[in-house]
């Protein structure tokens, strides 16, 4: 056991490193089957225990720490959220986490090999870790949360600043030690509970460095199974490859000790990949009714060998509207949790308009065909979300012959007119609410995907302008083969009428393949943009939860604050009747703040969990696409070098 | 080979696709009289062109000589050919178009008033691309300027203009100027006149089947290569508007790149990279069509503008001869004037006669020009759409093999 080796003296770093597995240990162990829902919680509930197990530096500091006006609320929560978001990442990312640690455990068999006391190893690699960390994290900032003494700290994950804090923590973590029991298996968790106990001295600084790490490793793992021969990433690979040595030692251990997760987290992942055996297309898009009462009505055809679903195939037919309840369904349940929902196409009043009134002009097809086309993307992100894809609702969509009638999805409707007022005061809200960002991760996130959005919406702008020339290229050069032509017929010499009307023939054909370009344009380039463009909406709504859950966590604890004044007052007043009243108001806050706090914990884990999952998938389309892309551009080049080679011989003929 | 296109510079147009002269027209040199444009210097709203010539001919004083001259010598020079009654059963070589610079121009200050508004990289890639953009009209207006020239001195009795020699040799300012708004009135008034006179004469029957054919044929053609010139224009500004496109595609994805921090970045700044080829590609594209076909279709609008005034010079020569028949009858009927009306009709006669002499080897002389510089543009474009094609396309084949090799 890696633990024994943790009772040596310099073993700060490998405690972190053992924390860091018994999260993801943990994962795997209980979470494997359904990992939304249930574990999450169970998980932050045992999480307290998990900064005991950082050891050295802590024993001078401790006795001044407690001087320190921490609430333990708070250091708890900032130690906490970085665990519970750890495992949300170990969950999301188990598989390849596990995978990689096999890896791992090749590339670094010799220290490895003798890992029975890795000490030395784990301390080094641990070392590794928090200077990654340093690196890739730039500066923690912890500090917000836990106001002066910790502000010094945070900028560098030195051990003697950190130990300040966590006495308080570790006070909590002991208490805490003795419940978590439940979820943890006991080997793993055992080690690090045992350094715990034979060094108090647990500081948080350290362990959120390591669990930061840890998360690194994870991040950086999932983008590396993506592409693991890209140069880029070897970088990255390497830099993570030191961190998850010691992870790979403790999933090694664990895997020994326990075979049971690993297969949990096999089948996970084989699940994860079977996802696309939830196939869905939406075809066949059809008017019903007349005047401005018609809709289009789309086929949804479903294939899919889950088992959760009445058979292997099936079809429903579903109008526009029912796209949009089902959305209203799912964030409505969803997004407050920090789940990213995929959102459907926004409404079109003047392409539908259009549609109804029913000329068959090629605007109105190309507007019903991009439409389709959108929602059967929508549905497929809906059902790729693995907590989704579980939802009743979901599966009523899929699956119901009749759907109620959805409502409230007019744009102009009440509820649309209600809806718009929610978000106005939602924005003023987010205005007013300044949050201290607890957690370094976040604020970096939040400000690529506002940088990102930016961006995608500047190119999303271009693709369109580049579609709209792209058309008007073909339209000129139709105008032109026609003028061509006419001047060919009028021309009397006959092989250069001849070469004229060729020419003309040859440019009707690039204006197909310009206009066929154009739509690969849209379709392919600037529809997946468009996508984007409003995905990032929903990660920016997560964030946003993410930060209403801590303001109603802060609000809650102002308020406990302030109980606990009058409560102060009342002593000093010294007015025992009413002192219990007071008393009783605290310790009814006080879950109320821990409630508050466990929300904001899952939110911040679900949140981090979905913009990893969300950049995963991210990276997949958009390699798809631009491949796809890049191919029909080559298709047309490929077609003009074949239309001037047939040109060049007539050319040459005129005489 | 396909490669040697990407990576020159701002100077698109190199020397192999502007060809030294004489784009537009084919033309049997003579070593007898070499004009070039060896230079041009652009000044504020000049352009000054050294007209550098070699010649063995007599009148000269020296063998080979260079002068400078401006858009307006030019203009002096081609009017005085128009004036000449001597010349009159000429195609008198169409004029250049007036150097403009104006739009090109504008948009430079434009960029220099927004340069705050934009990254440095984009200002610069900005501003290569205008003077690119502005170094193409210039070349662009000194071969036309050179083809003028070079027609006339192919001519077997231009090139012996006194005119012409003098703008080839005299080595100061021609002190031509340019017209002022009384002479502009007058010339606008002399068109409509001209104009009205046309429609006259065309209705008058010829005699000559071939000048009959040549009329129609004339008239159709000039209306449809003006046609084909304007819809050739338009379709060469879209395609460059989407060269433009694909350019600022290219750079927001290079910042897309530069920022993402999955490893799709990769992808982004190879897109980047390869975009920001292939517009180049796709700008040359448009830059040659404008040479190779939209610059041949305006040089034969003007050049069959310039047929058609040889034969509305013709057929007001017909028409005067008819009338000057018809006065001679009259004479002779009424007995009175008549030695005169015969002079005037022996006089209308000649003038008709030599026209069409000339006319009719001049329209020969003409479709042969036009057939063999279409022959000519139209195999260069042919081969140059082929090249570019090319060219993208082992840009984007080796592209995707990298992409695909990555993921």
């Amino acid at each position: 056991m890696a633990a024994s080796s943790e009772r040596s003296p310099p073993p700060f770093p490998e405690s972190e490193e053992q924390e860091l597995e018994p999260d993801l240990e943990d994962e795997d162990s209980d979470e494997g089957a359904d990992i939304f829902t249930g574990g999450m919680l169970s998980d932050v509930v045992m999480d307290p225990p998990l900064p005991t197990s950082a050891s050295e530096p802590a024993k001078d500091i401790f006795s001044d720490a407690p001087a320190d006006s921490f609430n333990d609320p708070l250091n708890k929560t900032s130690a906490e959220p970085e665990k519970t978001e750890s495992t949300g990442l170990s969950k999301a990312q188990v598989v390849s986490l596990v995978d990689k640690a096999a890896d791992d455990e090749d590339l670094f068999s010799d220290p490895l090999g003798e890992s029975e006391d890795v000490s030395a190893e784990v301390h080094k690699a641990s070392q590794n870790d928090v200077v990654s960390k340093a690196d890739l994290f730039g500066d923690d900032d912890e500090e917000d949360l836990f106001k002066e003494p910790l502000g010094a700290v945070t900028k560098k994950p030195q051990v003697p600043l950190f130990t300040e804090e966590p006495n308080d923590i570790f006070t909590e973590a002991k208490a805490g030690s003795k419940a978590p029991s439940d979820l943890f298996t006991e080997e793993t968790f055992t080690a690090p509970s045992a350094a715990a106990a034979a060094k108090p001295s647990v500081n948080t600084g350290s362990k959120t460095n390591g669990l930061h790490s840890d998360e690194e490793d994870l991040f950086a793992e999932a983008t590396v199974e993506l592409s693991l021969d890209s140069p880029h990433n070897d970088k990255r690979k390497r830099e993570a490859a030191k961190p998850s040595v010691p992870a790979s030692t403790l999933s090694s251990s664990a895997s020994t000790s326990k075979p049971q997760p690993k297969t949990l987290e096999e089948l996970e992942e084989e699940e994860n990949e079977d996802k696309f055996d939830l196939n869905i297309s939406v075809t066949n898009p059809e008017k019903v009714g007349d005047g401005m009462n018609a809709y289009m009505a789309y086929k949804v055809s479903t294939q899919t060998t889950l088992s959760m679903f009445r058979s292997k195939q099936f079809v429903v037919r579903r109008r526009f509207s029912d796209f949009l309840g089902l959305y209203e369904k799912l964030s409505e349940k969803h997004a407050q949790n920090g789940y990213i929902v995929p959102p459907p196409p926004e409404k079109s009043i003047l392409g539908m308009t259009k549609v109804k009134v029913g000329k068959e002009d090629p605007s109105s097809a190309e507007f019903v065909e991009r439409r389709r086309a959108a929602l059967e993307r929508y549905l497929q992100r809906v059902v790729c979300h693995p907590s989704l894809l579980q939802d009743p609702d979901v599966r009523e969509f899929l699956e119901k012959e009749e759907l109620p009638r959805a409502v409230g999805t007019q744009a102009l409707s009440g509820a649309g007119f209600l809806k718009m007022i929610n978000k106005a005061t939602d924005a003023v809200s987010k205005m007013t609410i300044k949050m201290n960002e607890s957690d370094v991760w976040f604020e970096e996130k939040l400000q690529e995907v506002e940088s990102e959005d930016q961006q995608l919406r500047k190119l999303h702008a271009m693709v369109d302008s580049l579609v709209i020339h792209r058309k008007e290229l073909s339209m000129n050069t139709a105008m032109f083969a026609k003028s061509v032509a006419m001047l060919g017929s009028s021309e009397d010499n006959t092989a250069l009428s001849r070469a004229l009307s060729q020419l003309a023939e040859v440019e009707d054909r690039i204006e197909q393949l310009h206009q066929d370009q154009a739509s690969n344009d849209f379709f392919i380039f600037a529809e997946l943009l468009a996508d984007y463009i409003r995905l990032l909406g929903a990660v920016r709504a997560c964030f946003d939860q993410r930060m209403k859950a801590w303001q109603r966590w802060q609000d809650a604890q102002n308020m406990l604050q302030k109980k606990r004044e009058t409560e102060a007052k009342l002593l000093w007043a010294n007015k025992p009747d009413k002192l219990q009243q007071a008393k009783d108001e605290i310790v009814e806050w006080e879950a109320k703040v821990s409630q508050y706090e466990r929300d904001f914990e899952r939110v911040s884990a679900t949140v981090r969990k979905e913009v990893i999952r969300y950049e995963k998938e991210k990276t997949r389309d958009f390699k798809k696409q631009i491949i796809r892309y890049l191919e029909s551009l080559l298709q047309s080049q490929q077609q003009l070098i074949k239309y001037w080679e047939a040109f060049l011989p007539e050319a040459k003929a005129i005489a | 080979m396909m490669q040697e296109g990407l990576d020159d510079g701002p100077d698109f147009l190199s020397e192999e696709d502007r060809g030294p002269r004489a784009v537009n027209v084919d033309l049997q040199t003579d070593a007898t009289l070499q004009v070039d444009i060896s230079d041009a210097l652009s000044e504020r709203d000049k352009v000054k062109f050294t007209v550098h010539t070699k010649s063995t001919l007599p009148n000269f004083k020296q063998n080979e000589f260079s002068v400078v001259r401006q858009h307006e010598e030019f203009i002096w020079l081609h009017d005085s050919f128009v004036e000449n009654e001597e010349y009159a059963g000429f195609i008198i070589p169409p004029a250049p178009p007036r150097p403009d610079f104006d739009a090109s121009r504008e948009k430079l200050q434009k960029l220099g008033e927004g340069e705050g508004s934009m990254t440095k990289e984009e200002f610069t890639k900005m501003k290569q691309e205008l003077e690119a953009e502005y170094l193409a009209i210039f070349k662009k207006t000194v071969a036309m300027h050179e083809v003028f020239l070079c027609r006339v001195a192919a001519h077997p009795v231009l090139r012996k203009d006194l005119n012409f020699h003098v703008f080839l040799e005299y080595n100061q300012d021609l002190s031509v100027r340019g017209k002022n708004k009384k002479e502009k009135l007058e010339d606008f008034f002399k068109n409509v006149v001209k104009s009205a006179d046309g429609v006259i004469v065309s209705g008058v029957k010829d005699v000559d089947d071939f000048f009959e054919h040549e009329k129609t044929f004339l008239l159709e053609y000039h209306n449809r290569v003006k046609d084909a010139s304007a819809k050739s224009d338009r379709m060469i500004r879209s395609h460059k508007s989407a060269a433009d496109d694909i350019n600022r595609i290219a750079s927001t994805l290079y910042t897309l790149g530069t920022q993402d921090s999955t490893d799709v970045c990769k992808f982004f700044l190879k897109v980047s990279e390869l975009f920001e080829k292939t517009r180049k590609i796709e700008a040359r594209v448009a830059a040659d069509e404008d040479l190779k076909l939209a610059d041949l279709l305006k040089y034969y609008l003007r050049e069959s503008q310039a047929a058609k005034d040889l034969l509305y010079r013709r057929g007001r020569a017909l028409v005067d001869y008819e009338n000057a028949n018809k006065a001679l009858d009259k004479a002779r009927a009424k007995n009175k004037d008549v030695l005169q009306a015969e002079t005037t009709q022996q006089v209308c006669c000649q003038k008709f006669e030599k026209i069409s002499e000339s006319a009719k080897q001049e329209l020969i002389d003409f479709k042969t020009r036009r057939v063999a510089a279409f022959r000519k543009n139209l195999v260069e474009l042919a081969e140059l759409e082929l090249k570019h094609a090319k060219g993208n396309l082992q840009l984007l084949q080796s592209c995707l093999a990298v992409l695909k090799g990555d993921t």
